[in-house]
């Protein structure tokens, strides 16, 4: 028992390569069963290098049946495990062997974690694909019927996703028993199984003889979408669309539509939502006759339904359900028989549905034209603008662009302006920034005039916020103002009125006007930035509060490179190196990063930099040891004797290793050590 | 009819079978019984203790040769599930104590549990492993490196067989749900989802998704001070997928039904029974309130425990039970002094045999008690070291009330009140009942002749 790799059968790649070659792969098959979590997803993510050296016979003979056993690990070593699999045809010695990967694949198709038992799923359906129809018929469809008798539902629901692959190569006698297992599992016991069954209804259908969809899978199908069990049921509907493709208009009428009908009067709101929720593939599915006969009153039900849930995933479906309506007769269709339930829908007692609403209301000015967007459409949206929840607001304000294309926002702004104050002013911060980030997009529709009428102030108002995330959007907010102004507006309006916040008695405000200073920079060019900005970033390094200061040293660093040489060398340089013997430590630190990333631009421009201004230890390497580290990086394990590597393609993670070894030694330094060195 | 003596015996006589947990006296505080609970094919019982154990018993193997020893229970995996916390956010101390164990019905080799504290809910898997792998290619049979220099050929790991390892891994934990005391849960017939009930909220959890869940029930008022009734139990269907009922600290059980909206804080049906005005006393709120709440197998009834008597609903049936049983009526004069001592807040519970024709809940002085529904015939048992002889038939007890004692009768007052049976459970589909006695568990079967 202890000669398991005796020297007769290792003839694989590595037999005689020699010694040094083989210790690393020794090491990784060690590790197979490392306690390490992380060093065992290793060793099965390297399964390929292990194989390779293995060779094709030893993988097939020794390798694969271990791992067939080895399923009682984590589940993130068993899902690696399953995805390798899939691609392990040529290791074992190409399609003539790909069955050998069945064994340990069915395994893994029985696990109980879903997500282990999809990825095996996945890599059978991979590996089927590469077996000749006899091998198919010799091993792969015996092994689905495996699963599928299985007595654990686990494989039995494993099964379900492997109907479709075999069966378009299956023969004739075999396809009887395929559909026949199908059929089966449509009515097992264990809801489970139906409802994996049912999942794969549609993929099933459409790899059947249109005969046997009709005559088999349209029973299945009924007999699913009348369940007890509302959860299978619900699958039947996703199942509905990828059948009514298969089948004619008359089939789909006679076959399908009873059961549509049904499942969206069911008694469980949860199917209702699934039809709501899937009505556009319906649409699409089942034509437009049926669409207009049938779906539209059930759309209309969906509206109006009892639970909040079914009408806020109907209402999100208006617009792609009247996008999808045929072109004659369209504008008629939707005034009539969808738009008087929509209207209702505007004051309806849920939120979430009035929300759902708001988010697609304004597409449909685009279908309905101008005039019916004035007289039906504007009454709407200007009741969601005073809707008493912000979401509903915000969400008709974020698709103004719709609207703005047909009859031109202005015939909004009387009722935009009070509703985008209020959301301005709302006591939830979460508000107030979404409404920052429409603030761009708001100003380019309105207009840079009816802007600095009336949201300027607003935008002010934000900088000086109590929270920090609204200080900070409204920060980008102005950059995002200036790229759409241009610089003239800003040198204008904005540079001064930033400029100012520098003498507030709050160095928060005294911050935000460094901020504001990185961001509009570059946007603004050097003429502003080095006229009327620099002086008074430089007048700010003399400020009492640290965080001022060495944000100054941030802000000199950031704008550095659109100042030219001349204010870099006279002006700034000066004043970072006071900073850089500043008594407080952060602030020279930042100094310390902010002279070397000038030194280099200055060096870069060809002016000669004496070494000594440059400090020794830049901040990149501060931050290569601050990284953080990957999981699998950082095992805490170093191996020895590493450096004996050879070329082998097989080999490429030996370098990775190798770097990490020196920084595992070495501690992070604290920050003045940096420092001292200038 | 002598109530008691002969009841239930005609068919079943109830002998013991086992005792299992420490027989010394003083046992801890951490080895109480909190929860009893056979898996669905009865193989199984697990227990959860004070401490946060669970303790999972097995079935052995009936052998042929040994007809009157039919398979005993043997410890099959013992765990930590639960460890003491503290919510540093509240400054509260979070128990370890395992207030309910649900089983999953079994879906691979693998067996899982749902087990809970006050406030997470944890997935356990336990299963076998008896192989395991051997041959290092760096390492010799006895753990020593090899010279790395000497390694020529790779060697592949084999697995061998072993002696049977029984795990325990925690799959999920679902936390950070619950505001209150968890003091229910309970696995949908879906397979897919299970509910958490604390006192004022529901929440319905799918077994794959930890960081959600949706709350289904939510009776907390606006202010607290309005707070006049909690959730004390909650239960779903068998086998309606849509159905569950949960019971309140007033006396009613509410049915919902989650087809018709998503949020069920609106009942289908609502089960009370009127209160009789001669009946009522300082007391009345007290023992009313419901500790326990159970479908019956069929899914046609629902049976509540409340303190001194059991009831049985129809489902279709909201306004008094089909069923009234007396558990132990002679406490009602001692009400006031079950006050003073805390016991009239003890939370009884109830099950029902595997065909849902007879009912078992538990009492004081280690009593037990059993009710046919077919025959009306009840009888009191007791779980007591005295009776723990191999095969020994349990002796029906009876508890007098009047001034005169038989033989063999116990009167109220010598009740021991600190021993009390608030968890059993009766095996799915045989006679064999698990009763919780403090810190010890008994087994008891029915005699085969």
């Amino acid at each position: 028992m202890a000669g398991v790799a005796g020297p007769a059968t290792g003839s694989g790649a590595a037999g005689g390569d020699g010694d040094d070659s083989l210790y690393p792969i020794a090491v990784l098959i060690d590790e197979l069963r490392n306690e390490d979590v992380q060093l065992r997803l290793n060793s099965i993510k390297k399964l390929s290098t292990i194989a390779l050296a293995l060779g094709v016979e030893r993988t097939r003979t020794e390798l694969l049946p271990f791992l067939t056993d080895t399923i009682y690990d984590e589940d993130e070593v068993l899902l690696a495990l399953a995805e390798q699999l899939g691609n392990f045809t040529g290791l074992v010695g190409g399609p003539d062997f790909a069955h050998c990967l069945l064994p340990p694949l069915e395994s893994l198709a029985t696990v109980e974690e879903t997500v282990v038992r999809d990825k095996a799923v996945e890599s059978l359906r991979q590996i089927s694909q590469e077996h000749t129809p006899v091998a198919l018929e010799a091993h792969f469809v015996p092994l689905v019927k495996r699963l599928a008798s299985g007595d654990w539902f686990t494989s039995r629901t494993s099964a379900c996703g492997l109907f479709s692959v075999c069966y378009p190569r299956a023969s004739i006698a075999v396809k009887g028993e395929i559909r026949q297992y199908f059929r089966s599992l449509c009515s097992d016991d264990t809801p489970m199984v139906r409802r994996a069954a049912a999942s794969k209804l549609g993929e099933f259908a459409k790899v059947l003889e249109l005969d046997s969809v009709k005559s088999e899978i349209v029973p299945l199908f009924t007999n699913l979408a009348s369940d007890e069990q509302d959860s299978v049921r619900l699958l039947a509907v996703e199942a509905c669309v990828s059948i009514a493709q298969l089948l004619s208009q008359d089939d789909i009428e006679a076959l399908v539509m009873p059961t549509l009908r049904q499942a969206a009067e069911d008694k469980s709101w949860r199917v209702r939502y699934m039809v709501a929720d899937k009505f556009s593939e319906l649409q699409k599915a089942v034509g437009p006759k049926i669409t207009l006969n049938d779906l539209i009153p059930a759309f209309q039900n969906l509206l109006k339904d009892c639970e909040a849930e079914v009408r806020a995933a109907a209402a999100h479906k208006v617009k792609e359900l009247c996008e999808n309506l045929p072109m004659e007769g369209r504008e008629t269709m939707i005034m009539n028989q969808i738009l008087p339930y929509i209207k209702e829908l505007v004051s309806d007692t849920n939120q979430h549905v009035k929300s759902a609403l708001a988010s697609v209301i304004m597409g449909l000015s685009t279908i309905l034209g101008k005039e019916n967007t004035i007289e039906h459409l504007l009454p709407l949206f200007l009741a969601q603008l005073k809707d008493e929840c912000p979401e509903v607001r915000l969400n008709i304000i974020s698709n103004l662009d719709c609207v703005n294309e047909v009859i031109g926002i202005r015939q909004l702004s009387q009722s935009l302006l009070p509703a985008i104050v209020e959301l301005a002013e709302d006591a939830k911060w979460r508000v107030r920034l979404a409404i920052i980030e429409y603030m761009p997009l708001l100003a380019g529709q309105l207009g840079v005039e009816f802007f600095d009428e009336k949201l300027n102030s607003l935008c002010m108002a934000w900088l000086v916020d109590h929270v920090y995330a609204i200080r900070e959007a409204a920060t980008n907010n102005l950059m995002k103002l200036v790229q759409k102004f241009g610089t003239e507006w800003a040198q204008n309006t904005i540079v001064p009125k930033v400029l100012v916040m520098a003498n507030d008695p709050n160095y928060l405000h005294r911050m935000t006007t460094l901020f504001c200073i990185n961001a509009l920079s570059e946007a603004c060019g050097q003429e502003i930035t080095t006229k009327q900005m620099l002086p008074i970033v430089l007048k700010m390094a003399g400020d009492q509060v640290a965080n001022v200061r060495f944000n100054v040293a941030k802000s000199l660093q950031k704008i550095g490179p659109i100042l030219d040489t001349d204010a870099l060398q006279e002006e700034v340089k000066p004043v970072l190196q006071k900073l850089g013997q500043d008594e407080d430590m952060d602030v020279k630190y930042f100094a310390q990063e902010a002279i070397s990333a000038v030194a280099q631009r200055l060096r870069k421009l060809d002016f000669p930099v004496k070494d000594s201004e440059e400090p020794s230890a830049p901040g990149a390497d501060k931050n290569h040891f601050l990284r953080p580290r990957g999981p699998g990086e950082d095992t805490g394990k170093v191996l020895p004797l590493i450096s004996r590597h050879k070329e082998t393609e097989w080999l490429e993670w030996l370098p990775r290793r190798q770097q990490r070894q020196p920084s595992l030694g070495v501690q992070v330094q604290p920050r003045d050590q940096h420092i001292s060195c200038t | 009819m002598i109530p008691g003596l002969g009841a239930l015996t005609q068919d079943t006589l109830w002998c013991f079978s086992q005792l299992k947990g420490t027989v010394e006296i003083g046992a801890t505080e951490a080895d109480i019984i909190s929860t009893v609970e056979f898996n669905h094919t009865g193989e199984l019982l697990a227990t959860g203790d004070k401490g946060g154990r669970v303790v999972i018993f097995q079935r052995e193997q009936e052998s042929k040769n040994q007809v009157h020893r039919r398979g005993e229970y043997n410890v099959y995996s013992t765990f930590q599930s639960h460890e003491p916390e503290f919510d540093y956010l509240k400054s509260l101390e979070i128990e370890e104590k395992i207030n309910k164990i649900r089983w999953l019905p079994q879906q691979n080799a693998a067996y899982f549990l749902l087990s809970t504290n006050d406030k997470t809910v944890k997935l356990w898997k336990v299963s076998e492993r008896d192989k395991r792998p051997e041959g290092y290619n760096l390492k010799d049979e006895e753990g020593r490196l090899r010279d790395p220099a000497t390694i020529t050929t790779l060697r592949v790991p084999v697995l061998r067989p072993m002696d049977l390892m029984v795990e325990a891994t925690p799959r999920r934990v679902f936390a950070n749900a619950h505001t209150y005391h968890i003091n229910s849960i309970s696995v949908n017939s879906d397979y897919e989802t299970y509910m958490s009930a604390d006192d004022l909220r529901i929440n319905l959890w799918n077994f794959e998704i930890t960081n959600q869940s949706f709350n289904i029930v939510d009776i907390k008022p606006a202010n607290m001070e309005e707070l006049t009734e909690v959730i004390t139990a909650a239960e779903f269907h068998p086998h309606h997928c849509n159905t569950f009922v949960y019971s309140s600290s007033k006396g009613t059980i509410r049915l919902c039904d989650m087809r018709a909206s998503a949020l069920c804080d609106r009942h289908t049906k609502f089960f009370e029974e009127p209160e009789d005005p001669s009946n009522r006393s300082f007391f009345s709120e007290i023992i009313s309130s419901i500790s326990d709440v159970k479908f019956s197998h069929s899914g046609r009834c629902i049976m509540t425990r409340d303190y001194l008597t059991v009831k049985v609903w129809d489902l279709n049936m909201e306004n008094r039970p089909v069923e009234t049983y007396q558990v132990h009526d002679y406490l009602r004069s001692k009400l006031c002094s079950l006050y003073e001592n805390d016991c009239i807040f003890d939370k009884f519970e109830c099950v029902w045999n595997g065909s849902d024709s007879v009912i078992m809940t538990g009492s004081y002085n280690n009593f037990f008690r059993m009710f046919d529904r077919n025959t009306k015939r009840d009888v009191t048992l007791e779980a007591s070291r005295e009776n723990s002889k191999p095969r020994a038939i349990l002796k029906p007890r009876k508890v007098c009330v009047g001034g005169k004692r038989r033989k063999d009768e116990i009167s109220v007052d010598s009740l021991d009140f600190s021993k009390k049976i608030l968890h059993t459970a009766w095996h799915p589909s045989e006679n064999i009942i698990a009763v919780a006695a403090t810190n010890n568990l008994y087994i008891f079967q029915d005699k085969v002749n």
